[in-house]
């Protein structure tokens, strides 16, 4: 649990260093998130007249659930000590908790901007939810199970091989994760006054300790979708269940390898594309429901494919 | 006084249900009374699945009995609300209770009656009559084809009793029709599209603690009829039977809670939501059926557990958010959300039982409403075993329809709190909105106690559940109770498993330990200030986004075909300081295309045979003579 924590703001730092080498920039410092997020924690909070107690409960609860949620994917290891708790549809129900409680929290102080923000966001949302949840249905079907841990130990087994609707879903579960994470092409998370923002419209009006929550929810995100993503497409290097602590070692210096692969991958995509207008995201997020769906099917119809 | 009497009966008939459906061996007992028909008499009869709809009717009725205690208060004309109120209940009960197609078919449409008594308590309100007409004739016309249905069961020779029909065993087109014409009788109650017209319209004319049991119980009720007659009654489902129901299930999930983003009206956008939920329900006995027919017996048990347990969640956070929405209205007179706002300030315990039920009612963990849409989720999950083409094609895309519309559920629930409980003030009445009285908080508050309750310690439910599914599909899901830290295993712990009082701990926990680590080594320090809005906070709360423009991206996704949604702006020629208008169209498809053709015929055929009335004596007489001659021809030709 701790390790994600600590190793979220990290991930975030190499991406936007990344980005400023690929764009011939200097850059910040690949541990600045860590010194921005001290430097908010510092601040006060300043709270709009009219902000409630929601507006103040929510950095935390949004913080909560979706720290819960990444602390219950695998990332070096296969048997975590608490898995069972919440199978892979339970933590997409999760990261939706922190996205309702988020969306409504952007509606509190009735901002216009607090609005196209959350009005928005539950548009994505409609399509990357379901979406979601298909791609946790067709790696259900493959694996047998909504397990994460069952899912994970099934694709290091020589059982899996070459399948067209685990290609499908890889690409589905990319898409959404993109548009989750509100990043470029979807949404721009370097942006602070953009009338086709998303995410930073709702958190708007946030500032100190509670802006310092938020981000950090962010961040645990991105490092979420990426772990979900290695641990289930590139399962290599995971420490079995009651291994020893060479294998776990391995493990952590393969989970740290796949982040930076990941985060490599990501920057070059950011800086290779534009962002796309807000009605055209319906269609960006379609098709990823749509893979998850033929993908879904492709099960449904063979056990082979 | 009537509603504190009618709180107790209904806690104790709760009680007593409770008491049958977990009780060791609970045997079935049976009454005969000597009313009704003089050879059938009123049988009824007391099962596990009577006892679990028992139970969810009379929660219901005791908590709306209980906020009705303070909500009454305010009723204008309370001599109309007040003697149909518990005849309302004990139809019910008895609809539940029933044990003969006489006593079903009476109780339902006391039931009926009493509640479209109940919808026209405001009647002067021209909206009102027009919606107490179109549940009046649906209703009518659910109660015909369940008339028929229970004539095709009992057969020439009368066997109205439930225990003759389901000797009888039947099977071949008399079994395809009654099904059809219970989908028609049953899910014109339940408000499956596209019979639902009615309920958006009757649901919330009524007072609000009426509104509540109409959508929370009454409709669970109209489930009870299916379940009853598709489950008990025929038996042996064919495959393409759970396809159908599965269809129209999935259809109306999306089309429901697509409805209810479109709405403004606080109560109006609860009624549709209702709507979405029996679709939800319908998918899970859909399942269930599609399953029985391939002899899959615990997936088919697991199937309705999750419809059941979807049954008893629903029947909370409605119930819930109606009274919610019902103080509301007490506290603003207002129903429409473009005039609320801020209404958490001066709301606040409201607002948080709200808050609470809409949480629950978009499942999400963890409380109750995602575990039974999880429970439906793993059900799909065992879809690819079925053996008919058919249903393998169904299964996946009702699952894609489900998760559409649990994430159309958040998006609309996002908007109907948001809107009406948080941002500011849009009028004066919502700004001088205070607390309601204490009777509908406790109400409310242990509702949503409950919310959590069944969301944290599902096993529970699903234990008090299998009893039913035992007498239904023959199998029951594992037990739960034994099972480590509470967790709940549908199939196999390998498989699956959920965990919600874990998650919920976790959930506080981190949020705990985050709240007091900033606090204690960080800032706490809070400062006041204006609104930052990236510079440009504006002070006239009109500025806000409003219910409709909230809903503005997806009604342009999703309304397009199905609404005919168009947008038109007029602006005013350059120079001129006129202001700009925004005009926007919405068609009800369904509506139009279905039921105002229908509507028309209807008005046609009663215009042509108008001169029937105004003809002799001599033309009458003939008349008959006629119709005695064509009788008895084809009764010759019949034989």
């Amino acid at each position: 649990m701790l390790l994600v924590l600590l190793l979220a703001p990290l991930l975030t730092g190499f991406v936007r260093s990344v980005k400023a080498r690929l764009l011939r920039r200097h850059g910040p410092p690949i541990i600045q998130p860590y010194r921005d997020l001290l430097r908010l924690l510092r601040k006060d909070a300043v709270l709009a007249h009219n902000a409630s107690w929601l507006f103040r409960v929510a950095p935390y609860l949004i913080f909560a659930a979706t720290w819960v949620a990444a602390a219950l994917i695998p990332t070096f290891a296969t048997g975590l000590m608490f898995s069972w708790s919440a199978d892979l549809i339970a933590i997409v129900a999760m990261l939706g908790s922190a996205r309702f409680i988020l969306a409504l929290a952007g509606m509190d102080v009735g901002t216009s901007f607090g609005g196209i923000g959350s009005s928005r966001e539950a548009m994505i949302a409609t399509f990357s939810e379901p979406a979601m949840i298909m791609i946790v249905f067709t790696l259900a079907l493959i694996a047998g199970s909504t397990e994460l841990s069952t899912v994970a130990s099934f694709m290091l087994s020589s059982a899996v091989g070459l399948r067209v609707s685990l290609g499908l879903a890889l690409v589905a579960l990319i898409m959404v994760a993109i548009a989750e994470n509100a990043r470029i092409p979807v949404d721009n998370p370097a942006t602070h006054l953009e009338l086709t923002m998303v995410h930073e419209a709702m958190v708007l009006e946030y500032s100190g300790r509670h802006l310092t929550m938020i981000e950090l929810s962010a961040m645990l995100k991105l490092l979420l979708y990426v772990s979900l993503i290695a641990c289930v497409f590139a399962p290599w290097g995971l420490a079995p269940d009651g291994a020893g602590p060479i294998a776990y070692l391995i493990g952590i210096a393969a989970y740290i390898l796949k982040l930076a692969i990941a985060g490599l991958l990501l920057a070059l995509f950011e800086t290779s594309i534009a962002k796309m207008r807000v009605f055209r995201v319906p269609d960006f997020l379609g098709a990823a429901l749509m893979l998850g769906l033929l993908a879904m099917l492709l099960r449904f119809v063979s056990r082979s494919l | 006084m009537i509603y504190g009497v009618a709180c107790v009966i209904a806690l104790v008939a709760t009680v007593a249900a409770l008491a049958q459906l977990t009780g060791e061996r609970s045997p079935v007992s049976t009454i005969v009374l000597p009313l009704g028909l003089p050879w059938v008499g009123a049988h009824f009869r007391l099962d596990a699945l009577s006892s679990f709809f028992l139970v969810v009717v009379d929660l219901g009725a005791a908590a709306a009995s209980l906020y009705a205690i303070g909500y009454g208060r305010h009723e204008g004309e309370p001599l109309r609300v007040l003697p149909f109120y518990p005849a309302f209940l004990a139809a019910m009960n008895l609809v539940v209770l029933a044990s003969d197609a006489f006593t079903f078919l009476v109780s339902w449409e006391f039931m009926s009656l009493a509640s479209w008594a109940l919808v026209m308590v405001r009647h002067r309100d021209p909206d009102n009559r027009r919606a107490g007409l179109i549940y009046i004739v649906m209703a009518s016309f659910g109660a015909l084809c369940l008339l028929l249905a229970f004539g095709l069961l009992a057969g020439p020779e009368g066997g109205y009793a439930f225990e003759a029909i389901r000797a009888a065993h039947h099977a071949g087109p008399v079994a395809t029709l009654v099904l059809a014409l219970v989908l028609l009788g049953a899910g014109s109650k339940a408000g499956l599209v596209p019979l639902h017209v009615w309920l958006p319209l009757a649901h919330p004319a009524a007072p609000s603690h009426v509104s509540a049991l109409m959508s929370g119980v009454m409709t669970k009720v109209a489930v009870y009829g299916f379940i009853r007659i598709a489950f008990d009654l025929l038996g042996n489902p064919t495959w393409w039977s759970g396809m159908v129901v599965l269809i129209l299930g999935g259809i109306t999930a999306v089309v429901g809670v697509l409805y209810a983003l479109m709405q403004h009206d606080l109560k109006r956008l609860l009624a549709y939501h209702t709507v979405e939920n029996i679709g939800i329900i319908f998918i899970g006995l859909g399942l269930a059926l599609a399953f029985q027919a391939n002899g899959m017996a615990l997936a088919a048990a697991l199937a309705l557990t999750a419809g059941l347990f979807h049954v008893f969640n629903h029947s909370l956070f409605k119930s819930l958010l109606f009274f919610g929405s019902g103080a509301v209205q007490t506290a603003t007179g207002e129903r429409d959300m473009e005039h609320l706002g801020g209404l958490i300030h001066g709301m606040p315990f409201t607002g948080f039982a709200f808050l609470v039920g809409c949480v629950a009612i978009s499942a999400l963990p963890p409380l109750n409403g995602f575990v039974s849409e999880w429970m439906t989720f793993q059900a799909i999950l065992l879809g690819p075993d079925v053996a008919q083409w058919g249903l393998k094609f169904t299964i996946p895309a009702v699952g894609a329809l489900l998760a559409l519309s649990a994430a159309l559920a958040a998006a609309c629930f996002v908007k109907a709190f948001g809107i009406s409980f948080l941002g500011r003030p849009r009028t004066a009445a919502a700004e001088r909105a205070t607390e309601v009285d204490r009777f509908s908080l406790a109400s409310m508050f242990i509702l949503a106690g409950l919310c959590l309750l069944a969301g944290i310690l599902p096993g529970f439910v699903i234990d008090a559940l299998a009893p039913v599914t035992q007498s239904l599909v023959q199998a029951g899901i594992p037990v739960q109770g034994g099972v480590p830290w509470l967790s709940i295993v549908p199939i196999a712990a390998s498989r699956s498993s959920y965990n919600g009082l874990l998650v919920f701990l976790f959930i506080t926990a981190s949020a705990w330990t985050a709240t007091l680590a900033i606090h204690r080594f960080a800032s706490r320090a809070v400062r006041r200030s204006a609104p930052w809005d990236c510079g440009y906070p504006d002070a006239n709360p009109i500025t806000q986004y409003s219910a409709s423009s909230f809903a503005q991206p997806i009604r342009r996704i999703y309304g397009t075909n199905l609404f005919r949604a168009r947008e038109r702006v007029e602006m005013p020629p350059p120079g001129d300081t006129a202001p700009a208008h925004f005009y926007l169209e919405l068609h009800d498809l369904i509506w139009e295309w279905l039921y105002l053709p229908v509507t028309g015929a209807v008005c046609l055929l009663a215009d042509r045979f108008n001169h029937l009335q105004f003809l002799t004596i001599r033309r009458y007489l003939s008349l008959v003579f006629l119709a005695l001659i064509t009788l008895l021809l084809a009764l010759a030709i019949w034989d």
